[in-house]
């Protein structure tokens, strides 16, 4: 079994139509941990050694958030400086995280088309999560590609919240219980509920 | 009666006469009243009165002043200054002595004179010197370091030099010397007694001083405090050093000593601030006295008709101690200008070269006619002494100045926090402050709150804080900020405005009772005011929101707006504030109120749209149709 623990970060949750429900869908799985980030840290003064023992503690970190301008909510940034020191996370002597995974669950306002060349975001999603993979390979973390949801303004109309939430319930569980194939995620641009990368139980 | 108030309102007047025009001609107080007894010695000759006897009472203020600076002085740093005391100091005084010695005996005299002579000018004037140097606040300079080793040491050096002195008798002058001993106190006490039992009596006093200072003095003030009577702490102050001084006395010791040991025995205590407070004017108005007796002293007649005779001899004299002085100060290290100020300053003879003259005279060690001339040399030197000053001031010092190798000044309580208070506001402010890293003075004045803050072993001191003098003992004219931390309205008013008044550059954080009291403040001239339970309200606020199940980073941005909007509509507000009139009597005031806490209310809770709530500004999303608009744009910037 993995010890995987999920970090929620969303600074507008009572306007949140698909993050609140993604988030009480992790905070209900048993045996992997849940972390409000913004609830654990409303002024921004985060714990760093209680961070770092959280991050010992596990094997799998996965970021849930909303594309915030192209990047994370201000304080996934916040605990990014802090909490990955020099010397724990990276430099001299800093192999804490060595051989830990690091998994995104992102969503995008923006229609899956308007991320490329000719669309009006120009680039593909990845391009905007590149800071993040470079940090992870930084860390010795192994980055698996984001869980994705685009088109999230329109996702409760078009009743698309339900099968992501199932499909991240899914992917948790599958995650916590080593059925996620790492390899074949490796493989993809982004993940969606609609092909996730696991194996049967049978197999695990 | 009537001569004693006549004497005493000459005193005062010439002092408030000649110390103003001397400050701001730049001389400093001393020679102001220098000059003040020069004009006056033909009004108290004419009144006969007894300018010597005057002069011995007033030199007392040379005892408050060595306990003032006692005070000032923990045994700490006494101890660091040990080397400078002892070598420097000892030098000093042993050099001049042989050199003054051996002039005296090429010009003449006999060597037993010679030496007397010596040992009268080696001591210099520690009334006129500190008193100057803590005008120019260079007392915790380098050079005034040095000063005062040198003086504290020739104070000690008076006590073997009494001694010494009947040695040196000349038989043929012996027979007008009857009443030797009575005169250097009370010598009479110790008197057939054993070598090693006057040691005993003197190790044992100053036993009972550093004890009594230690465990008696703090539940004696204690126990005062609580009274409450401002002129009893007075009172019992000025009997603390009267005390000691005469304790000295009787065993033989000098009494400026003994209250200088009294003053670092208590420079750790609470009432340190206090006492100085207490004590300090009687010091200045001593000592003002015992310059102004020095100057009316002064033998006109007989300084007329030998004029060059005792001018060579005085400028010999100041020529002999700056030359030893230099030549010491580059020994121990003494910096740069700093050598000057040491060597020039030290230059005269002082106060107990009046004393040592008349006990020689009375031992028969040295006659009528050559102790006349001698007490001019010692009068004029130290007349001289402010006027070496001013040529240190404009030869020697700007020398010193924009060309690099100045260093920095070694005074070490600038920049300091006064921190007036220190109850359950005050204190953590103090706490804080000094985690921080920062020199904080903490004045409070309830008695037993004290007594637990120094069991923490925080550094506090006992007075009301709204007193001026207390302020002033407790640095504010070197203070860069003082926080306001007192929880009685009127005097955090007060304070604020003399402080404004008085000292414009200290910066001050003020502590407010309620909104209008912020609007009193701001008009008494503060201008960071902070309400003292605003922020723990808003605090327990939010906490009440987070248990009422509000996600917390909600309640934290509810929590900072209506911090926002307070301020804001205490701004608005503030025109309408009438500091003449209770608040819920203004109608205007009481209106506006209403209208902006509607307004507040309204916004806070957010209008019928789904982003109406101003928290929310940070995270408002495009909406689908600007998302639409810009899908458009972008084809249209494509074909």
């Amino acid at each position: 079994m993995a010890r995987l623990l999920v970090y929620y970060a969303h600074p507008g949750q009572r306007h949140s139509r698909l993050n609140r429900v993604l988030a009480g869908v992790a905070r209900e799985i048993a045996e992997i941990n849940f972390v409000d980030l913004y609830a654990e840290y409303p002024r921004h003064d985060i714990d760093i050694d209680r961070e770092q023992s959280r991050l010992v503690d596990h094997d799998v970190l996965l970021f849930q958030f909303p594309m915030f301008w192209y990047s994370t909510p201000s304080l996934v940034k916040e605990w990014i400086d802090l909490v990955l020191e020099h010397g724990f996370a990276y430099g001299k002597g800093g192999d804490a995280l060595y051989g830990k995974r690091l998994m995104l669950a992102v969503s995008a306002g923006a229609p899956e088309e308007a991320y490329a060349p000719d669309g009006y975001q120009k680039y593909p999603l990845r391009r905007f999560l590149l800071p993040l993979e470079q940090t992870a390979v930084l860390c010795h973390l192994a980055f698996t590609p984001p869980y994705t949801l685009y088109g999230s303004l329109r996702a409760g109309d078009e009743s698309r919240i339900d099968p992501h939430a199932e499909g991240y319930r899914r992917l948790l569980e599958a995650v916590r219980d080593d059925r996620f194939d790492f390899d074949a995620a490796a493989e993809m641009d982004v993940i969606t509920c609609d092909a996730l990368p696991i194996r049967n139980a049978a197999m695990a | 009666m009537s001569d004693f108030l006549l004497l005493t309102f000459v005193f005062l007047a010439a002092g408030a006469v000649a110390v103003p025009i001397a400050s701001r001609l730049g001389f400093g107080s001393v020679l102001g009243y220098l000059m003040a007894g020069i004009l006056l010695s033909p009004l108290l000759d004419a009144l006969g009165v007894d300018v010597i006897s005057i002069q011995h009472f007033a030199e007392f203020g040379v005892v408050l002043m060595l306990f003032l600076i006692g005070l000032e002085l923990e045994p700490r740093l006494l101890w660091s200054m040990r080397r400078r005391l002892l070598g420097l100091g000892g030098l000093q005084v042993v050099v001049t002595i042989l050199i003054v010695t051996g002039v005296a005996v090429a010009l003449g005299q006999r060597w037993q004179v010679a030496l007397a002579i010596g040992m009268v000018l080696a001591l210099s004037s520690t009334a006129i010197v500190l008193q100057t140097l803590n005008e120019r606040g260079s007392l915790k300079s380098d050079g005034g370091e040095a000063s005062f080793s040198v003086l504290l040491f020739q104070d000690i050096a008076v006590i073997p030099m009494l001694a010494l002195l009947p040695l040196l008798a000349v038989p043929g002058l012996h027979e007008t010397a009857a009443a030797d001993g009575s005169h250097s106190g009370g010598f009479g006490l110790m008197e057939g007694l054993a070598g090693w039992q006057q040691a005993l009596i003197t190790a044992g006093a100053i036993g009972v001083v550093v004890s009594l200072g230690s465990y008696l003095v703090r539940p004696v003030f204690r126990y005062i405090a609580l009274a409450n009577l401002r002129e009893l702490f007075t009172a019992v102050a000025l009997a603390l050093v009267v005390g000691t001084a005469l304790l000295m006395t009787v065993v033989g010791l000098s009494p400026a000593l003994g209250s200088f040991l009294a003053g670092v025995v208590l420079a750790n205590s609470e009432y340190r601030h206090e006492l100085e407070s207490s004590i300090d004017p009687f010091k200045g108005l001593l000592l003002g006295v015992f310059f102004i007796t020095v100057g009316a002293a002064i033998n006109f007649e007989l300084l007329f008709a030998e004029f060059e005779t005792i001018m060579a001899l005085t400028l010999g004299l100041i020529l002999i101690k700056v030359a030893v002085l230099y030549g010491l100060a580059l020994i121990f290290g003494v910096r740069n200008q700093h050598r000057w100020l040491f060597a020039l300053g030290l230059a005269q003879a002082g106060e107990f070269g009046f004393v040592l003259l008349s006990f020689a005279v009375a031992s028969g060690v040295l006659g009528a006619g050559l102790s006349e001339r001698l007490l001019l040399v010692v009068a004029i030197s130290m007349l001289l002494t402010p006027l070496l000053f001013i040529v240190y001031d404009r030869a020697i010092r700007p020398r010193h100045l924009g060309t690099g190798q100045r260093e920095p000044d070694a005074i070490d309580e600038r920049g300091t926090v006064i921190v007036a208070g220190s109850g359950r506001f005050g204190g953590i402010i103090n706490r804080l402050l000094i985690g921080a890293g920062y020199k904080t003075v903490v004045l409070d004045y309830h008695a037993e709150h004290l007594e637990r803050l120094r069991a923490f072993g925080i550094k506090v001191f006992f007075g009301d804080a709204t007193r001026p003098d207390l302020l002033h003992a407790a640095g504010i004219d070197e203070a860069s900020m003082l926080v306001i931390a007192i929880d009685d309205r009127d005097k955090i008013t007060n304070l604020v405005r003399w402080t404004v008044e008085n000292h414009p550059d200290v910066y001050i954080v003020a502590r407010a009772l309620d909104r209008s009291h912020v609007y009193e403040l701001w008009a008494a001239g503060a201008r960071d005011i902070i309400r003292d339970t605003f922020d723990s309200s808003i605090r327990a606020g939010r906490s009440a929101l987070e248990a009422l199940g509000m996600h917390p980073y909600d309640a934290e941005l509810q929590a900072r707006q209506f911090a926002r909007d307070d301020k804001a509509s205490m701004r608005e507000l503030a025109d309408l504030y009438d500091p003449n009139m209770p608040v819920h009597l203004n109608r205007a005031y009481v209106e506006r109120t209403r209208e902006i806490l509607a307004e507040q209310e309204k916004a806070m809770r957010g209008g019928p749209q789904m982003f109406g709530d101003r928290n929310d500004r940070a995270w408002e999303r495009p909406t689908q149709a600007d998302v639409e608009t810009v899908e458009a744009e972008s084809k249209a910037a494509a074909e």
